[in-house]
C-alpha cells in the first residue's frame, strides 16, 4: 500500500472505533486525541485492528507513533508496503 | 479442539467478553448451564406473556451519538450501533420517604432543584458533593475502599437526605448492607442520577438478541445446557473444564462470570473459597403484575418509585421473609415510547432473606409466595394509585428462583461483598468477570466483560 492507501486504512479503523465522530475535517498533523474522544481503550483498539487486519505487530514502546495521522502513516508505510489495500 | 478462552456463563458479562475475543480472532467457547442466555437478566414466557427476569431500566442512559460515558464506550468496544439497543428514555422517577419526596429524571437539574426546595440548608453541600464525585476516578481497578457514608457525611448533614440519595443507589447496586464502597456509590450516582434510565421497547430480549447475533457472526461458539461441574487443573494452572454431562473442554484461559465463591468452588484444589470470598447475602423478591389497563390511565405516570416507609432506610438482610417497609415500584410502560406497550405492567421489588426461602417444601413455598405477593401489593399503595382491581395475572420470583437459574449462592443479585477488581484469582489463568469483578448492572456487567477481556485475554 502507498501512504494514501494507508491513510485510508487508518481512517476506516477510526470510523469503526468511533462511529459517532465526524472525521471529514481531521487535521493530519494534530493528535487524534485532541480532535476526537479517544480514551486509552480506543487507542489500544487502533493497534489491535491493525494486527487483526494486516498482521502488523506494534510493540507497546512504539504506540507513540500512532498519535497523529501523519506520524501513523510514516510509521506504517515501510511496515505495510507489501500489504494489499482492502478495496 | 483447544480454545484460546473458555467463558463460564452466557450472562451479559460473558457475552460481552465473548464478542471482544471473537472479534479479535480468538477461539472462544461460551458455556451456559441454563437453557437460554441472559443470566440475571434473562427472559421467559409464562401463561402467554413475555416477561423479563430482571430488567427495570437500563442505567447510564446517553442520547444516540453521545461520544463519552459508559454506554458509548460499550457500544464502541463491541462494534454495536445505538440502534441495536434502541433505548427509550424514562418518563421520570421519584424517591418517596415519609413526609418527603424527590423527583429525578434524565435531566440532572431536576434533582438539584428538588433538593434545593426540600433541603435548602443542604443544597450547597450537595453541589460540593457533586463536584467531588465528578473528580473521582471510580473505575480505576486498583482503587482503595472508602465508606460512602463517611464521604457523603463530609458534605451533607441531614440524615433524611442522605438516606434518600442512598436508597436508589443501594437498591440498584450494593452488595453490602447499610453502606457501600464510595467508588461504587459514584458509579451508581452517575449511572442513575446523572445519566439516567431507559429501556428498549422489547425489553432485555432486544439487547440479548443483538449480543448473541454479533457473537455468532464473529465465529464465537455458544453451548447451552452446558453447566461446568469442575475446573480441571494441572498444578497451578487451569487446563479446561468438565461439564455436567462428562464432556471435557480444553482451554488456554478461563474467564468465569459465575461469581467468585461459586467459581473457586469449581476448583477441586481450592477448598477455602468460603473464607476468602464469602458469597453475598443481599437478595430480593420481585412480583410482576400484568394489568388490564395502562398504569398511566390510573394516574401513575412515573417510571420508577423507590420508597421507604421509615425515615431511616434499612438496606440489609431482613429478619422476616421479606422487608416491605421499602421497595422499588417500576412500570415498564412508563418510558417515552412512540407507541405504548400492549399491556400494562407493574413490577415491585423488596429485600428478602435468602435462607428463609431456600429450602421450603414446595407447598409452603407457594403459599408464602402468594401471601407476600398480596402484602407487597398493599404496601405499594401508599406510593402509587390502587391497581389491584386491574390485575390480570401475577408472577413472583424469590432468592430461590435466582439461585436455581443463575447458580448465584443465596440468590445474591449483586454478588459477593468483596470484589476482585483486577479479575485475578488464585489460579494463574482463571479470571473473573461480571458482578464479582465489581462492575454490575446491565451496562456495568458488559463493561466488566470487556475490561477483563482487554486486560488479560487480548494482550
Ligand atoms: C431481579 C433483578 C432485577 C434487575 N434489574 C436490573 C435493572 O433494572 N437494571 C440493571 O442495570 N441491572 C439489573 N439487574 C442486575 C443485572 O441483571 C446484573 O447485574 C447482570 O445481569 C449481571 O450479569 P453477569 O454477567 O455478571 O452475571 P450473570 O447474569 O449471573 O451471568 C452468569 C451466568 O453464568 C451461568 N453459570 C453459573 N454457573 C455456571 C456453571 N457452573 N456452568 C455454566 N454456566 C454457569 C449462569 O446461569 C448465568 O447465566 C437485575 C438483576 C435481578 C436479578
Amino acid at each position: 500500500m502507498n501512504p494514501e492507501e494507508i491513510r485510508q486504512v487508518v481512517l476506516e479503523i477510526l470510523e469503526r472505533i468511533a462511529p459517532d465522530e465526524d472525521l471529514s475535517e481531521l487535521d493530519d498533523s494534530v493528535p487524534f486525541r485532541d480532535q476526537m474522544e479517544l480514551d486509552s481503550m480506543d487507542f489500544l483498539d487502533i493497534v489491535m485492528e491493525l494486527r487483526k487486519q494486516y498482521r502488523v505487530q506494534i510493540p507497546e514502546e512504539e504506540y507513540g507513533h500512532l498519535v497523529t495521522m501523519d506520524s501513523a502513516v510514516d510509521y506504517l508505510t515501510p511496515r505495510l508496503k507489501d500489504a494489499s489495500s482492502p478495496a | 479442539m483447544r480454545y484460546d478462552t473458555i467463558i463460564i456463563g452466557a450472562g451479559l458479562s460473558g457475552l460481552a467478553a465473548g464478542i471482544r475475543l471473537a472479534y479479535f480472532d480468538r477461539s472462544v467457547c461460551l458455556l451456559e448451564r441454563h437453557t437460554t442466555i441472559g443470566g440475571l437478566n434473562s427472559f421467559y414466557r409464562l401463561r402467554g406473556r413475555n416477561h423479563d427476569v430482571g430488567l427495570h431500566a437500563v442505567t447510564n442512559y446517553a442520547a444516540p451519538g453521545t461520544k463519552t460515558g459508559p454506554l458509548s464506550k460499550l457500544l464502541r468496544q463491541l462494534r454495536l450501533s445505538w440502534d441495536d439497543f434502541s433505548l427509550v428514555p424514562q418518563c421520570g422517577s421519584r424517591v418517596d420517604f415519609p413526609g418527603c419526596s424527590l423527583r429525578f429524571s434524565n435531566d440532572f437539574s431536576l434533582l438539584e432543584q428538588e433538593i434545593a426546595e426540600s433541603f435548602p440548608s443542604q443544597i450547597d453541600g450537595f453541589r460540593r458533593l457533586v463536584a467531588h464525585i465528578a473528580g473521582h476516578n471510580e473505575t480505576s481497578l486498583d482503587r482503595e475502599s472508602q465508606s460512602a457514608r463517611a464521604v457523603t457525611g463530609e458534605f451533607l448533614s441531614d440524615p433524611l437526605l442522605i438516606d434518600m440519595l442512598f436508597c436508589p443507589l443501594m437498591f440498584y447496586g450494593s452488595a453490602t448492607p447499610h453502606d457501600m464502597d464510595f467508588s461504587q456509590f459514584v458509579i451508581m450516582f452517575k449511572s442513575i442520577f446523572q445519566e439516567g434510565f431507559a429501556r428498549p421497547r422489547e425489553g432485555i430480549r432486544r439487547i440479548l438478541k443483538h449480543l448473541v447475533r454479533k457473537y455468532r457472526e464473529l465465529g464465537g461458539e455458544l453451548r447451552l445446557r452446558a453447566g461446568v461441574k469442575q475446573i480441571l487443573m494441572d498444578g497451578e494452572r487451569a487446563t479446561g473444564v468438565l461439564l455436567d454431562d462428562g464432556t471435557v473442554i480444553e482451554g488456554e484461559n478461563i474467564l468465569s462470570s459465575a461469581g467468585s465463591a461459586e467459581t473457586l468452588r469449581l476448583c477441586p484444589t481450592l477448598t477455602s473459597a468460603n473464607e476468602t470470598d464469602p458469597p453475598g447475602e443481599i437478595s430480593f423478591v420481585e412480583t410482576i403484575f400484568s394489568l388490564d389497563c395502562l398504569p398511566a390511565s390510573l394516574g401513575h405516570e412515573e417510571t420508577i418509585v423507590f420508597y421507604s416507609d421509615t425515615e431511616k432506610f434499612r438496606y440489609d438482610r431482613p429478619t422476616d421473609d421479606c422487608d416491605i417497609s421499602s421497595g422499588i415500584i417500576c412500570s415498564p410502560n412508563n418510558f417515552q415510547y412512540d407507541e405504548p406497550l400492549e399491556e400494562g405492567c407493574l413490577r415491585i421489588t423488596a429485600l428478602a432473606d435468602p435462607d428463609r426461602w431456600m429450602d421450603l417444601p414446595e407447598e409452603e413455598y407457594l403459599r408464602r409466595k402468594e401471601d407476600w405477593c398480596s402484602r407487597i401489593a398493599r404496601a405499594a399503595l401508599s406510593h402509587i394509585p390502587d391497581f389491584q382491581p386491574h390485575v390480570l395475572d401475577t408472577d413472583m420470583f424469590t432468592p430461590r428462583t435466582i439461585r436455581k437459574f443463575t447458580g448465584h449462592l443465596n440468590g445474591a443479585v449483586y454478588g459477593a461483598p468483596g470484589k476482585r477488581l483486577d479479575g485475578r484469582t488464585p489460579v494463574d489463568n482463571l479470571y473473573l468477570c461480571g458482578t464479582d469483578q465489581g462492575f454490575l448492572g446491565i451496562i456495568g456487567s458488559m463493561l466488566s466483560g470487556i475490561s477483563m477481556a482487554n486486560a488479560w485475554l487480548l494482550r
